[in-house]
């Protein structure tokens, strides 16, 4: 792990996402195979696709959750994932559990602008289990963007959000892209990610 | 970053509704032998070596379904395999967090559960060197065991199934603690299952 940073913005020594070939099997079924993509800094690749054609797989390989079945995924930048999944401790504060990854992520002086980002500030009291699931996936999402990292893997990232939300998703992911950063998203239409690259699976 | 996670780990102990099971257990364990067993003192005496060891080890397994099934269910293992975090690293800390959560307070009420069962003095320290010799063994087995059985249902009594036979030798020399080379063998055995335990958790919890 890298030593704790007290930059707000992190160093940009931002590569590009390579993917090359790349196949994924679960149990004895084939979900993909000879998926390539090239996503430079600032760039976004939306992955696309029916129910259960690989589009979450595919993030949770890129992510270093899965191993491939074929091809590679280069990329030597830090990573920063949104699953389906909260990892919010039900008994812990909103504020306390975000803290908590921000400090695995030496990214604390990162998190109360990730926290109004999201507009989330009004909420760091809450204990974990009294959360949407709207309000939830938006606290992923700010610890995500307090992470520092430079790509995004974001699966499903406006599920449950209201539209204002969305555009605050939106607004930040524009922000992330116009400093060098990538986004990678499983999407069912548009999450407003502009001049984006689009993979189709199934 | 292993202090970080430690800490955590406690905290989250620390916080749970279910921190003095354990060492509620343990006491009543104790406390049930003599009427079970009998008001023989003697008797009790020399049966509480083994009462005490069995008693820790129900009370290393009582949380086990709590040790990292949740953390599977709710991403926090995806979140942290996202980052680079070593599994291992993730199990060591976890080993440690559950040893102190359970052995330490367990230690504590060790002259209660001796009281109880008419330890003598000198037994009763030599039982407590003993337990903080071998229970850090325990703490690794159960974590193994954790990490083989999350995401099954009904995975603690499968996991009591795992660990009870591998405990054996802790019972064993820990029992038999005024033996001599009795505490080596204990630690020892400690030694060894730390140095397995979070290599073959991670191996467990690794996603396929």
């Amino acid at each position: 792990m890298t030593k704790p940073r007290q930059a707000i913005k992190p160093e940009r020594v931002s590569t590009a996402l390579v993917i090359e070939d790349l196949a994924c099997r679960r149990g004895q079924r084939l979900l993909f195979e000879g998926v390539c993509a090239r996503v430079e800094p600032g760039g976004a690749l939306l992955l696309v696709g029916p129910n259960g054609t690989g589009k979450s797989s595919l993030l949770r390989l890129l992510a270093g959750l899965l191993p491939a079945a074929a091809g590679r995924v280069d990329y030597a930048g830090r990573r920063a994932f949104l699953g389906h999944e909260v990892a919010l401790k039900p008994r812990q504060t909103l504020g306390g559990e975000l803290a908590h990854w921000a400090r695995l992520d030496g990214g604390e002086a990162r998190l109360p602008a990730a926290l109004r980002a999201m507009n989330l500030e009004a909420l760091i009291d809450v204990p974990c289990r009294m959360l949407s699931s709207g309000q939830k996936r938006r606290a992923g999402l700010a610890r995500v963007m307090a992470a520092g990292a430079d790509l995004w893997l974001l699966d499903e990232p406006t599920a449950g959000l209201d539209t204002a939300s969305a555009a605050l998703l939106a607004h930040a992911m524009a922000a992330h892209r116009a400093a060098g950063g990538l986004v990678v998203a499983a999407v069912h239409g548009d999450i407003g990610l502009d001049g984006a690259q689009t993979v189709r699976l199934g | 970053m292993f202090l970080a996670l430690v800490r955590r780990d406690l905290l989250l102990i620390a916080r749970s509704p279910a921190l003095w099971l354990p060492v509620m257990f343990f006491v009543l364990v104790a406390a049930i032998f003599p009427f079970a067993v009998g008001p023989d003192a003697r008797l009790l005496a020399r049966i509480a070596p083994g009462i005490i060891w069995v008693a820790a080890l129900l009370a290393a397994l009582l949380p086990v379904e709590t040790l990292l099934a949740p953390d599977v269910e709710d991403g926090t293992i995806d979140q942290l395999i996202s980052r680079g975090i070593a599994l291992e690293l993730v199990c060591a800390a976890r080993i440690c967090a559950h040893w102190v959560g359970f052995a330490l307070p367990l230690l504590a009420a060790l002259p209660v559960a001796g009281v109880l069962l008419g330890l003598d003095a000198d037994d009763a320290t030599r039982l407590a060197i003993a337990v903080l010799l071998g229970t850090p063994a325990l703490a690794s087995l159960a974590l193994v065991a954790a990490a083989l059985t999350a995401g099954l249902k009904g995975g603690g009594a499968l996991a009591g199934l795992i660990v009870l036979p591998l405990a054996l030798p802790v019972l064993i020399f820990g029992v038999g603690s005024d033996v001599a080379g009795a505490f080596r063998l204990l630690g020892a055995a400690s030694l060894v299952a730390l140095a397995i335990g979070p290599f073959a958790a991670a191996a467990a919890l690794k996603p396929d």
